[in-house]
C-alpha cells in the first residue's frame, strides 16, 4: 500500500483543478478547440497555468536523488520521434475532438450524474485493451517507459 | 455556457499543475492519466505501481465533487449521442496507449519538461482535435 494515501490526495487535487477550471465539461473543451466558431480561450489558460508548478517541480528534481516514495525517477527519457508516436497522437486528437473528453475529466466526471463519461470512459478501456492485444504482447519488444 | 474567469482557469490550471509536480516528486513518475488508468485497470503491464494508480484514478472523481460542492456546480454539457461517445472513447483509449501519453502527460508534464517526443505529440492531438471538431461542426454541420 505504500504510496496510496499521497497518491489518492494528489489525484484529490488534479481532479480538483479539472473541476474549478471547467475542463470537465466537454462542450468547454470543444469550444477551445473550434478556432473556427465561437472561440473559448478557457484551455490556454488552463494548460499555461499548469505548466508553472510541474516545471518548478521538474528544476526541485535535479536536486534530489531520489523520489520521496520511491527508489528512482522513472521518467521518459526518449527523443525519437516515431510512427507511433505521431499516428497515437492524431488518433487520441480526433477521439478528443469528436466528443470533448481526455481521461482526466472524462475520469473526474464519473460523479457528476450523467451517463455519458461511465460509456466514454468503457469505450476508452476498450480501446486500451485492444492496443495491448495487438501490440502489447507477452513475447513483444521490451517496454518503454510510459509518457 | 457562461464565459469562465480567467481566475478559476488559472486557479484550476495550478492545482493541476501542483498535482503532477507533487506526483513527480513523490512517486517519481509523469502524472499522466491515461497511464494511470491502463495501470490501474491492469491493461497496461509495468508503469507506475498499481496500488498508487488506482488512488490517482479514485482521487480524480473526489476531487471533482469536492469542487461541485464547495466553490460551483459544474453545467456540464455533453452532446455527443452514444455511438459517437463510444468511438471516442476507442480512439481516445488506443490512441493514448499508442502515443504514451494523452493531455496530462504530454500536454502539462511533457511541456514543463520540454520533453521533444510530448511537444510533438501536443502539436499534433491539438491540431487533429482541432481539425476534428472543424469537420464536425462547419463541414458535416453540428
Amino acid at each position: 500500500m505504500r504510496g496510496f494515501i499521497p497518491a489518492l490526495a494528489v489525484g484529490i487535487l488534479f481532479g480538483a483543478g479539472l473541476a474549478l477550471s471547467d475542463m470537465i465539461n466537454p462542450a468547454r473543451v470543444q469550444a477551445f478547440l473550434d478556432v473556427a466558431g465561437d472561440w473559448d480561450p478557457t484551455l490556454a489558460f488552463v494548460m499555461a497555468a499548469a505548466v508553472v508548478p510541474s516545471a518548478i517541480a521538474y528544476v526541485i528534481r535535479r536536486r534530489l536523488s531520489r523520489p520521496l516514495l520511491a527508489d528512482r525517477f522513472a521518467i521518459p527519457e526518449s527523443r525519437i520521434l516515431d510512427r507511433p508516436l505521431l499516428g497515437g497522437a492524431a488518433l487520441f486528437g480526433i477521439g478528443w475532438g469528436l466528443a470533448g473528453f481526455c481521461p482526466g475529466p472524462a475520469l473526474a466526471g464519473l460523479v457528476l450524474g450523467i451517463w455519458q463519461p461511465w460509456l466514454f470512459v468503457a469505450a476508452m478501456l476498450a480501446g486500451m485493451a485492444v492496443h495491448r492485444l495487438i501490440f502489447d504482447r507477452p513475447a513483444a519488444a521490451p517496454r518503454k517507459l510510459e509518457g | 455556457m457562461e464565459p469562465m474567469t480567467p481566475l478559476a482557469a488559472i486557479g484550476g490550471g495550478l492545482l493541476i499543475g501542483t498535482a503532477a509536480g507533487l506526483f513527480l516528486l513523490l512517486t517519481g513518475r509523469i502524472a499522466g492519466v491515461s497511464g494511470m488508468a491502463a495501470a490501474a485497470t491492469r491493461i497496461a503491464r509495468g508503469g507506475p505501481p498499481w496500488t498508487q494508480a488506482a488512488a490517482f484514478v479514485i482521487g480524480l472523481p473526489i476531487g471533482a465533487v469536492l469542487i461541485a460542492r464547495l466553490v460551483r456546480s459544474p453545467d456540464v454539457v455533453v452532446t455527443s449521442s452514444w455511438p459517437l461517445l463510444i468511438a471516442a472513447g476507442l480512439l481516445v483509449g488506443f490512441g493514448t496507449r499508442l502515443g504514451n501519453g494523452c493531455t496530462s502527460g504530454h500536454g502539462v508534464c511533457g511541456i514543463a519538461r520540454l520533453s521533444p517526443r510530448s511537444l510533438v505529440a501536443t502539436a499534433t492531438f491539438m491540431a487533429s482535435a482541432a481539425a476534428t471538431v472543424f469537420v464536425a461542426r462547419h463541414l458535416i454541420g453540428g
